[in-house]
């Protein structure tokens, strides 16, 4: 499968401890901005009941789902503590403050 | 039955009532006591008058012994009568009213007055001195109406007044004789450092200030120094100083030097007749702070109740300055000598110094600034006079290097380490030994029930934390299921805990909530940064800029949000009425932006579910457009008032409840609460409105209104606890406004008002809403405060403002 980098925003764009979204064709994408700027792109669904991550309160490298409360780690994806489930993540490259995202052909609703 | 012993107290202050506390606790039978004190009141904590002229605590919180305590330990209590006159030959004295009493033991603790340097216009109205609960009534008053305050004298008590004064809004000049501020306490490079941070406050500091002369002439106009420079003022403290109110003893011929003096066994120069407490000179020294005098007390309890002599021998004192989120901790001698040594050091990024005086490998003085936690542990050392050469290269990093471990080290660890005798509690003379001996003997499980059985953090409340710690690991598992639960996963402090250090420690973001109360985790976790949020923007109103990252997502978007992501959209529809023009824009929205669903509420509101997040702000300006804002249906804030038509209509219906309802939620809205908040009022008792389950409900009666808290549906019913009965609407807000700041300000974050006042249980709010009017009325006054910042539509600010509007859009659209 065709994977394209796409330039995406600014880490300014994001507020610290907070996050943004990126509609695509196949879903929506929650970008989050966590501890010491680092920039994590996740599928914006909860492993649990597809809650909106991109809604919840984001901390160390995690962000809590705002429907019930789960904690997802933000660079594996995976739920901590008791709970079981993985969130597809997204790779990220950042230059001079600029974000990219890698993305499927299919996301970009191009078809090869 | 031989008759009891007649002992008489003279003085009714903090030395003295400790001293009968003492006797009392020795042997409760043996005296038939009598106490005259001149100010009108029982004994309180004189140390917090600083706290309550800084609105920090209130004057109730200081009480020490209330009038009722006297009774019940059948003391009879003369306040308000001054001693005027005392024969230790006949063993009598007579008071100001000209009374006369026999006594067979005496002890005189009459303290000290304020030092009023001799200037002229020192007796023009508004100049006063900082001493009683008078004054602070006083000082308090003025800053209602007056707004320049000059404080003379830069120690302990002037900046304490200063800073005081200024949070009552005063503009506040501080003249300070010497070079640089508490120069008895602190060294130059901490006096400076003093300084720059009371200045950076906005409080102004002149340094070798001599002041020559007050002006004005039906009141203070100004000061003027001895330079010249006249200093404009409407209220003028005088804090240069104490003297030892020692006339009586004059009058009765005992020697009395500085202070009247007395031997080791606490004895004045006639027998039977004691002192104690600042009015004493003791080995040539005379003291002004609490713990000698508590020590004083101490050791004459003992030689009058008991058979064996104890001597009290004198003590080292340490001093800790009381201003919130200023630090400063200083004992001993801190001025280097040719003999003694310094071991310094400075983090000026950090703002902190500290500074200690070594002689001959023992240490003899220390000055902290800044960050002074380990305070206490070089009091100690001080006092023992122990040898520190084996860890003197890590000293001055404190007991968590010096005895290993570092930062990492476990605080637990520490604490079992301190020896026994290690003093905690300084305010009280409290060691280690005494706090682990009343948990274990007493089963003591709380904080609380600590407090009140050993006395330990329950003055000043800086050792609070070491006195926690302790009780944790004495009495284990059993404490901490009862006394603390912690915020969350990342702190071992409880709510209480975590307000109180935000208040003294002028803690004024999360970052720094976090760093202070050395949090676990680098940026805290979805449970406690909203509490923590919640906490800072109650605690200072105006002030601290919200953070927005910190909200659980209905409070960040304004809006619920539903299971599928999208939003519902709840405007205030004030006191349950509305209108066509308000139907008809709810109706407009609905069609223009396809909202699937439109409910009526269980609290009278409309409801319309499944709004898109990126069309909420083109929603709300639409609704905005017609009148309406907000109702929060999504916040931790009040939420609906719920009303009954009322008399307005019904036939049954004795008062306004509409009316009432509608003014109570244009008080109220807007505010933010630990949990969410809400209301009702009922016309009559039949109570359609359903009242009797609201957080604060209102039942109107024929001759006024019934007002009720701490209701509660939800999950786990409670019906409320009626709290009072008032005649006017205004009466109902007033409550209303109280008792909310009650809660905002005790309640833990995400506790409704059910739980919390059963957990203060509903004494204390009558005591604070209904008995005490003074604090309602401040009470009252924190809300409107607070509302005045708080009462902005956040609907607006999105839709027309555009604030936060990346949280409406996305990032990016790909494809
Ligand atoms: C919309 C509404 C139901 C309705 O259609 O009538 C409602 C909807 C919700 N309620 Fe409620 N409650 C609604 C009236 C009530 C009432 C009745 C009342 O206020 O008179 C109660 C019982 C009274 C009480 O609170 O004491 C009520 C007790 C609860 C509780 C349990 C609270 C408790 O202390 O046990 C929760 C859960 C919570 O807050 O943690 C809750 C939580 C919720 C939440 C916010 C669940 C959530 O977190 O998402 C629901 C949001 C739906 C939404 O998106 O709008 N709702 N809820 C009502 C909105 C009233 C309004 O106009 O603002
Ligand atoms: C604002 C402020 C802040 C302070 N902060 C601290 C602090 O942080 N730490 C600390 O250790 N100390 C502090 N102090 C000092 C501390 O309060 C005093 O050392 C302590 O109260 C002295 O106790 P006392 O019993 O000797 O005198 P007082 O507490 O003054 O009691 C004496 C009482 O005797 C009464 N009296 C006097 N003459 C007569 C008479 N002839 N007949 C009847 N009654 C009489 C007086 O009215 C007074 O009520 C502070 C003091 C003030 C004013
Ligand atoms: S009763 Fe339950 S399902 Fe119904 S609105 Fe309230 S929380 Fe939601
Ligand atoms: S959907 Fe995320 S926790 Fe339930």
């Amino acid at each position: 499968m065709t994977t394209y980098w796409i330039e995406v925003g600014q880490i300014n764009d994001i507020p610290p401890l907070g996050a943004r979204t990126i509609n695509t064709k196949t879903g929506r994408i929650a970008l989050f901005r966590a501890e010491g700027d680092k920039i994590y792109a996740l599928e914006d669904r909860c492993p649990h009941k597809n809650g909106p991550l991109s809604q919840g309160i984001v901390h160390d490298c995690a962000v809590t789902c705002p429907l019930h409360n789960w904690v997802i780690d933000l660079q594996s994806g995976e739920a901590r503590g008791p709970d079981q489930g993985t969130v597809p993540t997204i790779p990220v490259k950042i230059t001079d403050g600029k974000i990219q995202i890698a993305i499927t052909a299919e996301a970009t609703g191009t078809n090869d | 039955m031989t008759q009891k012993q007649k002992l008489v107290l003279i003085g009714n202050g903090m030395a003295g009532m400790q001293a009968v506390e003492d006797i009392l606790k020795k042997d409760s039978a043996k005296y038939d006591i009598t106490v005259f004190g001149a100010e009108p009141h029982g004994n309180y904590n004189r140390i917090m008058l600083s706290p309550v002229l800084a609105g920090e605590q209130e004057l109730d919180d200081i009480v020490i012994h209330s009038k009722e305590w006297y009774a019940e330990n059948n003391i009879t209590l003369h306040c308000g009568e001054k001693v005027t006159a005392l024969d230790s030959t006949a063993k009598t004295l007579t008071t100001e009213k000209d009374n006369n009493f026999e006594y067979d033991k005496l002890i005189i603790a009459t303290g000290s007055s304020p030092f009023i340097i001799p200037v002229p216009g020192k007796d023009l109205p508004g100049v006063i001195s900082f001493r009683d609960i008078n004054d602070v009534n006083m000082m308090r008053d003025a800053a209602k109406s007056y707004k320049n305050a000059v404080v003379i004298g830069g120690g302990l008590l002037g900046l304490e007044a200063a800073h005081g004064l200024q949070l009552n809004g005063m503009n506040v000049t501080v003249l300070h004789l010497m070079p640089t501020l508490m120069e008895r306490q602190l060294d130059e490079a901490a006096g400076h450092l003093l300084q720059k941070e009371l200045e950076s406050r906005g409080i102004n500091v002149i340094t070798g200030a001599d002041t020559q002369e007050i002006i004005g002439t039906d009141r203070v106009e100004a000061v003027r120094l001895k330079s010249g420079e006249e200093i404009p003022a409407d209220l003028v403290v005088m804090a240069v100083g104490i003297r030892p109110n020692t006339e009586l003893g004059q009058a009765a011929q005992l020697d009395v030097e500085r202070g009247i003096v007395v031997d080791d066994h606490m004895q004045t120069s006639a027998p039977d007749v004691y002192a104690v407490g600042e009015c004493v000179q003791h080995r040539g020294q005379c003291y002004g702070l609490v713990a000698p005098l508590y020590e004083m007390g101490r050791v004459l309890a003992n030689n009058l109740c008991t058979d064996s002599l104890e001597n009290y021998e004198g003590s080292i004192t340490s001093t800790k300055l009381k201003v919130s989120g200023v630090n400063v901790f200083s004992c001993g001698e801190f001025l280097a000598t040719e003999d003694s040594e310094d071991i310094v050091y400075r983090d000026p990024g950090l703002n902190v110094y500290k500074r200690l005086v070594i002689k001959d490998d023992i240490l003899i003085g220390v000055v902290l600034y800044g960050d002074t936690a380990d305070g206490p542990w070089y009091f100690q050392m001080i006092r023992e006079q122990k040898n520190i050469s084996d860890m003197r290269d890590m000293l001055i990093f404190g007991q968590a290097y010096a005895t290993g471990g570092g930062q990492d080290a476990d605080p637990f660890a520490l604490i079992s380490a301190l020896p026994d005798e290690a003093e905690v509690c300084g305010c009280n003379g409290i060691c280690k030994g005494d706090i682990v001996t009343a948990i274990q003997d007493k089963g003591l499980t709380t904080l609380a029930e600590v407090r009140s059985h050993t006395k330990a953090s329950a003055s000043c409340g800086s050792c609070t934390p070491q006195v926690e710690m302790i009780l944790q690991a004495t009495a284990g598992d059993a404490a901490v299921a009862h006394a603390i639960e912690p915020v969350c996963g990342c702190t071992t402090h409880g709510h209480d805990y975590v307000r109180q250090q935000i208040r003294e420690q002028g803690l004024k973001s999360i970052p720094e909530v976090l760093q202070a109360l050395r949090w676990s985790t680098p940026n805290g976790c979805g449970k406690c940064r909203p509490a923590l949020n919640y906490y800072l923007l109650c605690q200072w109103p105006g002030e601290y800029n919200d953070d927005y990252q910190s909200r659980f997502i209905n409070e960040r978007a304004h809006a619920n949000i539903q299971k599928d992501g999208t939003y519902s959209v709840v405007p205030r529809i004030w006191g349950g009425l509305t209108n066509a023009n308000e139907l008809r824009a709810i109706a407009d929205v609905v069609d223009k932006f396809d909202i699937p669903t439109v409910k009526v509420t269980g609290g009278q509101r409309i409801d319309l579910l499944g709004v898109k997040k990126e069309d909420l702000t083109d929603v709300w300006a639409d609704l905005n457009a017609a009148g309406m804002v907000s109702g929060h249906a999504y916040g931790k804030s009040l939420r609906t008032v719920k009303t009954c038509v009322g008399s307005e209509w019904c036939r049954f219906g004795t008062q306004a409840a509409m009316t009432m309802g509608i003014e109570l939620e244009k008080l109220s809205w807007a505010s933010w609460t630990p949990h969410k908040f809400k209301m009702a009022v009922s016309g009559c008792p039949r109570n359609c409105a359903e009242a009797t389950i609201k957080d604060f409900g209102v039942v109107a009666v024929d001759s006024g209104w019934e007002l009720h808290v701490g209701g509660n549906g939800g999950m786990v019913v409670r019906a409320t606890d009626l709290l009072c009965k008032v005649e006017t609407e205004e009466d109902v807000k007033e409550y209303c406004g109280a008792f909310m700041q009650l809660y905002r300000e005790e309640g833990h974050y995400l506790e409704r008002t059910a739980p919390y006042v059963e957990r203060v249980g509903l004494d204390h709010i009558k005591a604070h809403v209904v008995e005490n009017e003074e604090s309602r009325k401040q009470l009252y006054q924190r809300f409107l405060i607070s509302q005045r910042y708080a009462q902005i539509d956040p609907w607006a600010e999105r839709a027309r403002d555009k604030v936060h509007a990346h949280e409406f859009s996305p990032l990016a659209q790909v494809g």
